[in-house]
């Protein structure tokens, strides 16, 4: 299967929620979004933020906005006025996500053109 | 005033600091028929209320004044309503500035509300003596840990008191803290008279309030495939056009910039949703999961179906208080070797420091080297190239003002004693500021009674 980059198959968008961040992630297509409801499970997203999130991870689901919604419990550096990191708010977390290279299974490829939103 | 089948709102303000030619645009490009402005974050009650200790005719959100002065008289000209959160922690003072904007613009007439009763600072110990403990939300800890460090306490009040001010005549609404949503939701209540028990009609304009919110987050802003959104430099702030049914269009005046379609409406509808079956607002909560939503034209996503059901019997409550200093500072250190060199850097800061009795624990401090993979420490491919520069960002947090305050000092230092190709430093020494703790808490709502008074020019 080939390796690719998340952002091939699903979009992000990022924010603050209390001291963690609100990663939600919007795939491309309807394929795109069965692979990764199975796959992208909250223990993999934790792992991926592993060096930015100390805390857990808990994801929700929106079937009819193709939307998978994580929480990440600890990932602002104490959050709000509290943090002197760069990133207090999370904003570039959604992106971060997207950095994730992933093992997508070929059939889910061609039903998501490159660049595409069905 | 009913009767209505399309009513037009857009938000300008997408929050504290956003560009005021959103707002000026939005009353200029296209049809409107309310404008909503959202000036408030959690960080900002707090401001307000030392603005206010020290003036008593502060404490509000005096860009509002400022756009009120630009925009009169288009809004009076095309009949635009405005509803604005920049009430702050003084909406009376808020009012009377804006009275003044009215007289000096000649407009007699214009009704203007104060919605008010979210602030509770004062009534603290009375709400806490009469049961309410005010348990963070988030830590489930007791208020009395913090209390008497308490800088400002405020209810997220609803949308109904807004429509009640719109249904006495104002055209222009100031409130205190409410949600944000509500700001939207306000006058779909007060134009289309639906009730509380209107639940997937609230829910509905509950989540057109949040697809607005931002502002331009839902016209191609801070968009994902960014290089094929247009003229992002004159982005178009969203508009709903509503419907009495609950369904409505997200779109944005004709020959503005940015886009609206399914990914960019659902980039914003997935912002800081949280858990989306269950939004919870003091009007209803709504169902994130339970809408269509489909492209019906250029710039146009048409959303319909949303599900609510009753609201809960608590107000959240958003306090902040004094929880110690931090203080950051930056350099600039360039290549060769930037990284090798900001590291060294930094290790220079902290020795001198220590070798002057002043050390610093790792949750005390923070050291960064922006340009060599901050944001997105550990989720980048090894053996990335040398950056040519590294901003070199150090900070330091704590309870003692005078410790955080030593660090200022010696950042600069190293431009003349530290290796060569250290800049940047024209913002001279890092200061102290104030942390601002944010405390969520939960308040029964019997315990509020909102208010509405409105006052004619």
């Amino acid at each position: 299967m080939p390796q690719t980059p998340l952002m091939r198959i699903a979009q992000a968008r990022s924010g603050d929620k209390g001291e963690g961040s609100n990663v939600g992630l919007i795939a491309r297509s309807e394929a795109a979004y069965v692979f990764l409801k199975d796959f992208l499970t909250a223990e993999r997203v934790q792992q991926h933020f592993a060096q930015i999130n100390p805390g857990g991870v808990v994801r929700f689901e929106a079937d009819n906005m193709r939307v998978l919604n994580f929480l990440l419990d600890n990932s602002l550096g104490g959050g709000g006025s509290a943090s002197l990191i760069t990133d207090a708010q999370g904003k570039t977390h959604g992106l971060g996500l997207l950095r994730m290279v992933v093992d997508v299974p070929a059939d889910v490829l061609d039903a998501t053109p490159e660049g595409s939103f069905q | 005033m009913q009767g209505k089948q399309t009513v037009r709102v857009a938000n300008g303000q997408g929050f504290w600091g956003d560009s005021i030619l959103g707002a000026i645009r939005l009353t200029e490009e296209g049809p409107l028929d309310y404008l909503t402005l959202d000036y408030l974050a959690e960080v900002t009650m707090s401001i307000m209320q030392k603005l206010r200790m020290r003036d008593p005719k502060k404490g509000y959100a005096t860009d509002f004044v400022t756009l009120i002065d630009r925009i009169l008289p288009r809004m009076l000209e095309k009949n635009i309503k405005v509803v604005a959160n920049a009430g702050g922690v003084n909406p009376h003072a808020c009012k009377d500035a804006i009275m003044e904007v009215l007289a000096k613009h000649g407009a007699s007439g214009v009704k203007v509300a104060v919605v008010e009763g979210d602030d509770i600072l004062d009534g603290l110990d009375g709400l806490m003596s009469g049961g309410e403990e005010f348990k963070n939300m988030d830590t489930g800890e007791g208020l009395t840990s913090v209390r008497d460090k308490v800088t400002s306490a405020n209810v997220y009040l609803g949308a109904f008191p807004i429509a009640e001010a719109l249904d006495d005549g104002a055209q222009i609404v100031i409130t205190g803290r409410g949600t944000d949503p509500g700001l939207v939701l306000g006058p779909l209540i007060h134009e289309f008279g639906w009730k509380v028990d209107d639940l997937d009609k609230l829910a509905a304009g509950t989540v057109a309030g949040h697809i607005l919110e931002c502002g331009a987050q839902c016209t191609g802003g801070n968009f994902t495939d960014w290089q094929r959104i247009p003229d992002l430099a004159m982005i178009g702030y969203p508009v709903i056009e509503a419907s009495p049914d609950g369904s409505f269009v997200v779109t944005k005046h004709d020959g503005t910039g940015g886009a609206v379609d399914r990914s960019t409406v659902l980039h914003q509808l997935a912002y800081e949703m949280g858990d989306p079956n269950n939004y919870i607002t003091p009007d209803v909560i709504a169902d994130f999961t339970s809408f269509d939503l489909v492209q019906e034209g250029e710039n146009r996503v048409k959303i319909a179906g949303v599900k609510g059901s009753p609201a809960t019997p608590t107000y959240k409550v958003s306090m902040s208080y004094a929880d110690g200093w931090k203080s950051v500072g930056q350099l600039t250190i360039c290549g060769p070797d930037a990284l090798a060199k900001a590291q060294l850097c930094a290790d220079i800061v902290w020795k001198r420091l220590e070798f002057d009795g002043f050390s610093y624990s790792d949750e005390e401090r923070l050291m960064e080297f922006v340009g060599a993979g901050v944001c997105h420490a550990g989720l980048l491919e090894e053996g990335a190239a040398e950056p040519s520069e590294v901003v070199l960002r150090l900070g330091v947090k704590g309870p003692d003002k005078k410790k955080v305050g030593r660090f200022g000092s010696e950042l600069v230092p190293l431009v003349t004693s530290g290796p060569p190709g250290v800049t940047g430093f024209a913002g001279g020494r890092p200061k102290p500021s104030e942390i601002v703790g944010y405390w969520p808490a939960l308040l029964t709502k019997s315990k509020i009674d909102p208010s509405v008074s409105v006052f004619t020019s």
